[in-house]
């Protein structure tokens, strides 16, 4: 259902008859008004008025004088070349449109890097835009000067065909840009039309603003009550929250940032239909994502940036996952392989563990049960908020079980329940921790101090004082044998890109030889170069008789490097299953908590 | 034409380093004006502010002497600073060391002994020590915010003092004077050079520096007090105690504090008196800050205050000024330090009528509704 089933209808100059136009062109001969099939483009005489209604209620007068791409409708003098023979032939037609984002030669350098060198990128009202590319390929920054966080260096950008200057974030949003973030910006105390009354610069009456959002939700399938409160939503209807408060804003053009990474495959699905939905009223849309499988579902072309420079243009449905990913890194990927390996004894047990956090939105724990041995890896998946943190929090020792309860994991034969973070690690446990910066490693500090952070006790201190040259050397290593891309040691840890980051963290974890290796999300918002490269290096850690547990909300990673797979749920685990004997479908119900009401 | 502030890609450094000569600079000027406002001369105030005061040998020994304190408080404070741990009771662990010092002198009054000197400082110093200990303890047991605990303390120690003095530690032949018996030689820190009050107390707090410079760079726990300040959460995925912080922080605040009150009462004062600090202990939170936390910053802030407090005398008797005028250019000081600070991480920039030009392009007619989806 798109809007070219709507019923449309014009009146031409001098005529006081009503047309219809779409259910018989035909009537009128030369075809006066034409419909762009791809892009909803009405093409109408001037000085003549359009109507539009839906099932006969609702209409809408357009006036010629509005001839404003909002209603994708273009008039055209009516005896113009252009407007008889363009008419009928959508794919040259779509060339004559003037794009609803334009830019041309944007360059942005930084100090010591050049972000981005003279991109050109057209998004055509009404198109699904994918943008892809590796960390660091430019993304980010090109989207910040699309949103107006930064000013490119050089270089134009035409929005609707006019030449501006995007000063800032508002100013974006005012000519029509949304942007929904990777990561949400969300009062979890609040409820959703008090957040949104929070991010809008404009004074929202609280009766307008929820019958508003009510109207939205409905209407693009993205069923949201005004007003629930934050805390009790899942991270998909946050985000319909984040979508909904860009489309109050009415955007033309919205750009979503990773959009899925959260997302259960079902609820991927729906956000696929609003996106479809809102491309099909004429909104473009601007798709940044690694996953190429979904780009190919739902993108209509797709720029490839590499290094900073577009690398390639493509229509993506006429190309394949490898090809895809060729272009953007240049070479081809490597596919991780599971060799079989002989598993040896469990290494990190987890018995009938039962947790209530001290936090009231916290997920209580119930009756987790789980054991990981050596030279396999396991994997939990699940929808964020749905006791991971707490048991990660649980299984690296940042909280502490009581005594009492101490045998509710053991990690190498011993009962670590109640140990701290130190005596863990000692017992030969690694953690590669979710967030990057702030847990991971201290944003404001050199990677050789980061190093020095859980890898002190690689002989890198010495009675009381730091051995900095060792330091220097570990940290070195480190990035020489990961592939870390910095400008080098004394680099601080918030001037890398994620990737790299989490590379060198992974890197500085892995080099201590763990024995047991905790990865939360190890390849979140990481580019598909790195990624591999991640993947390939929890794999060998397995085939060295590492356990290895893998919390993610990526489907297809746990089936790409698991032996064997696990859901949590609203705090509870579901039995562990061979990855073999299972499918993505079922994994997703199960994440759903299916499982629950069967046990 | 309008001005912006627009945060910087990466932080200046050059502004890291300026902005406490810029601060200074508007400081004067501030002060100059102030001059001028009263009816004197300004640039005649401002010599005898800044310069007459230690223009001769006794001027420069009685700066350093000032600074003496200041240096070693704020070196101990700003170690707990950059852990996040905000100990604003210096001046009350001040008090306990002069106290601390004071009752080993009164105990040990008539025996002239090489020990006692270093015993009474050992005393001061503890007895700072265990001052800080009570917020440190009520923040890691009760969470009890250190800030107002350690702040409220410096009352209590206040009346501490103020009893001790008025009753069992005055001296019965001191004319009813709130202040304890002089102190016998041996109690009393060796001064240096041939005229002034000048004490060794400065090369203590010269040595505190260094020991905090060595410990901030090199030391393993220094390097675990900074990932506590900077990233709480990196901390406890390291493992560093988040409470071991709080316990050093504060233990070294009061600690180099107590030192400084036993140097006070065994050096220029000779005595316990009522008014046994002119606010050391506060004044090292504006040097602490003045000298970027760092310790060689600190010692060069620290001579800038306390020739603050010497241009305030000097102000009071030349030029008739009450002795607020030592407050008002701290807090001047403080105030322009903060304020030219916000230029580290931001920019002025001066925006030309480059919105209005670029402010055409949203479409002029109020929101229409977006056309409708059918439904079928």
């Amino acid at each position: 259902m798109n809007r070219a089933e709507a019923l449309f209808a014009c009146r031409c100059a001098n005529s006081e008859r009503w047309r219809t136009v779409l259910r018989d062109n035909a009537q009128y001969g030369m075809s006066p008004m034409g419909m762009d099939a791809t892009h909803s483009l009405f093409i109408l005489p001037r000085r003549s008025e359009a109507i539009m209604f839906t099932d006969n209620e609702k209409q809408t007068v357009i006036p010629p004088t509005h001839a404003t791409p909002r209603y994708n409708i273009k008039f055209l003098p009516p005896f113009s070349p252009a407007f008889y023979f363009a008419v009928p032939a959508p794919s040259s037609d779509s060339k004559r449109l003037v794009p609803r984002l334009s830019l041309s030669g944007i360059s942005k350098r930084y100090p010591s890097v050049v972000a981005n060198d003279n991109i050109h990128l057209d998004v055509m009202p009404g198109e699904i835009h994918a943008v892809l590319g590796e960390n660091g390929a430019g993304k980010s920054t090109l989207m910040k000067i699309i949103y107006g966080a930064v000013a490119p260096d050089t270089g134009e950008i035409r929005w609707e065909g006019q030449p501006v200057t995007i000063a800032h974030p508002a100013h974006a949003r005012a000519l029509g840009i949304g942007m929904v973030f990777q990561h949400f910006s969300l009062f979890e105390t609040l409820t959703v039309a008090e957040n949104i009354v929070l991010g809008s610069a404009q004074r929202w009456r609280s009766d307008v603003l929820r019958q508003r959002i009510t109207e939205l939700s409905q209407r693009y399938g993205l069923p949201l009550d005004p007003d629930r409160h934050i805390h009790s939503m899942s991270v998909g209807e946050r985000q319909r929250v984040e979508i909904i408060r860009c489309l109050l804003q009415s955007p033309r053009l919205l750009i979503m940032d990773e959009p899925t990474s959260v997302l259960t495959p079902q609820a991927v699905e729906k956000l696929f239909e609003t996106l479809r939905l809102l491309a099909a009223e004429g909104c473009s849309i601007l798709y940044i994502s690694h996953k190429l499988d979904e780009i190919r579902a739902l993108c209509q072309r797709a720029t490839v940036l590499r290094s900073g420079r577009v690398s390639g243009a493509c229509v993506p449905a006429d190309e394949s996952n490898l090809s895809l990913a060729r272009m953007m890194t240049g070479s081809d990927l490597p596919h991780p392989k599971l060799h079989p390996v002989m598993r040896g004894e469990p290494q990190l047990v987890i018995d009938r563990l039962n947790y209530v956090p001290d936090d009231p939105f916290g997920t209580t724990l119930t009756d987790l049960s789980l054991d990981v041995h050596a030279g396999e890896i396991v994997g939990i998946a699940g929808v964020s908020g749905n006791g991971q943190s707490e048991l990660v929090a649980l299984l690296s020792g940042e909280k502490q079980l009581p005594v009492a309860q101490q045998h509710a994991i053991q990690l190498c034969d011993a009962a670590a329940g109640a140990l701290d973070t130190q005596a863990r690690r000692n017992l030969g446990l690694a953690y590669i921790p979710e967030e990057r910066l702030g847990r991971g490693a201290v944003p404001e500090m050199t990677l050789t101090e980061n190093a020095l952070l859980t890898a002190h006790r690689q002989k890198l201190v010495r009675g009381g004082l730091i051995r900095f040259a060792a330091a220097r050397r570990y940290a070195q290593e480190t990035m020489t044998r990961f592939g870390v891309k910095a400008a080098g040691t004394h680099a601080l840890a918030s001037n890398l890109s994620g990737g790299n980051l989490q590379k060198f963290i992974i890197g500085r974890e892995v080099r201590q030889n763990p024995r047991v290796l905790l990865a939360v999300q190890p390849t979140w918002g990481v580019d598909v170069g790195a990624s591999a490269q991640i993947r390939q290096e929890l794999i060998d850690l397995r085939t060295q008789g590492v356990a290895v547990l893998v919390l993610s909300e990526e489907l297809d990673e746990l089936f790409e490097i698991c032996d064997r797979l696990a859901v949590i749920a609203q705090g509870r685990l579901s039995p562990l299953m061979n990855t073999r004997e299972t499918t993505p479908e079922t994994i997703g119900l199960m994440m759903a908590g299916s499982f629950i009401a069967a046990a | 034409m309008m001005l912006r502030l627009e945060p910087r890609p990466e932080p200046s450094r050059l502004a890291v380093w300026l902005s406490p000569l810029v601060a200074l600079l508007a400081t004067l000027a501030i002060g100059a004006a102030i001059f001028a406002w009263l009816g004197f001369d300004p640039k005649n105030a401002l010599a005898v502010f800044f310069i007459k005061p230690i223009n001769s040998w006794y001027g420069v020994s009685e700066l350093l002497l000032k600074a003496a304190p200041l240096m070693l408080i704020a070196n101990g404070l700003a170690l707990g600073f950059r852990a996040n741990v905000w100990n604003i009771g210096a001046e009350g662990q001040l008090i306990l060391g002069a106290l601390g010092a004071t009752g080993i002198a009164l105990a040990f009054d008539g025996v002239e002994a090489r020990w006692l000197l270093p015993l009474m400082l050992i005393c001061g110093t503890v007895c700072g020590i265990a001052w800080a200990a009570i917020p440190a303890f009520l923040r890691t047991r009760f969470r009890a915010n250190e800030i107002l605990t350690s702040l409220m303390l410096v009352y209590v120690a206040g009346y501490l003092l103020s009893f001790l003095i008025h009753g069992p530690w005055r001296d019965p032949e001191g004319y009813n004077f709130p202040q304890s018996i002089l102190f016998s030689a041996s109690a009393l820190l060796p001064t240096v050079g041939a005229e002034g009050r000048l004490n060794i107390s400065i090369f203590f707090a010269l040595g505190v520096a260094l020991l905090c410079w060595l410990f901030v760079k090199k030391s393993w726990l220094g390097f675990q007090m900074r990932v506590a300040g900077l990233a709480p959460t990196a901390a406890l995925y390291a493992g560093i105690p988040a409470n071991r912080s709080v316990w050093l922080g504060l233990l070294a605040g009061g600690g180099c504090a107590g030192l400084a009150g036993a140097c006070e009462v065994t050096g220029p004062l000779g005595q316990l008196t009522a008014s046994v600090s002119p606010g050391y202990g506060f004044a090292a939170i504006i040097v602490a800050f003045v000298g970027r936390l760092h310790p060689i910053g600190i010692v060069f802030a620290s001579l800038l205050l306390s020739l603050l407090y010497l241009g305030g005398e000097a102000a009071q008797i030349q030029l008739g000024l009450p002795s607020a005028i030592t407050g008002l250019f701290q807090g001047a000081l403080l105030f322009l330090l903060l304020g030219a600070d916000v230029f580290i991480r931001y920019r002025l920039r001066f925006v030309f009528s480059r919105l209005a030009s670029s402010d055409v392009t949203p479409s002029p007619e109020p929101a229409p509704p977006t056309l409708p989806a059918s439904h079928h």
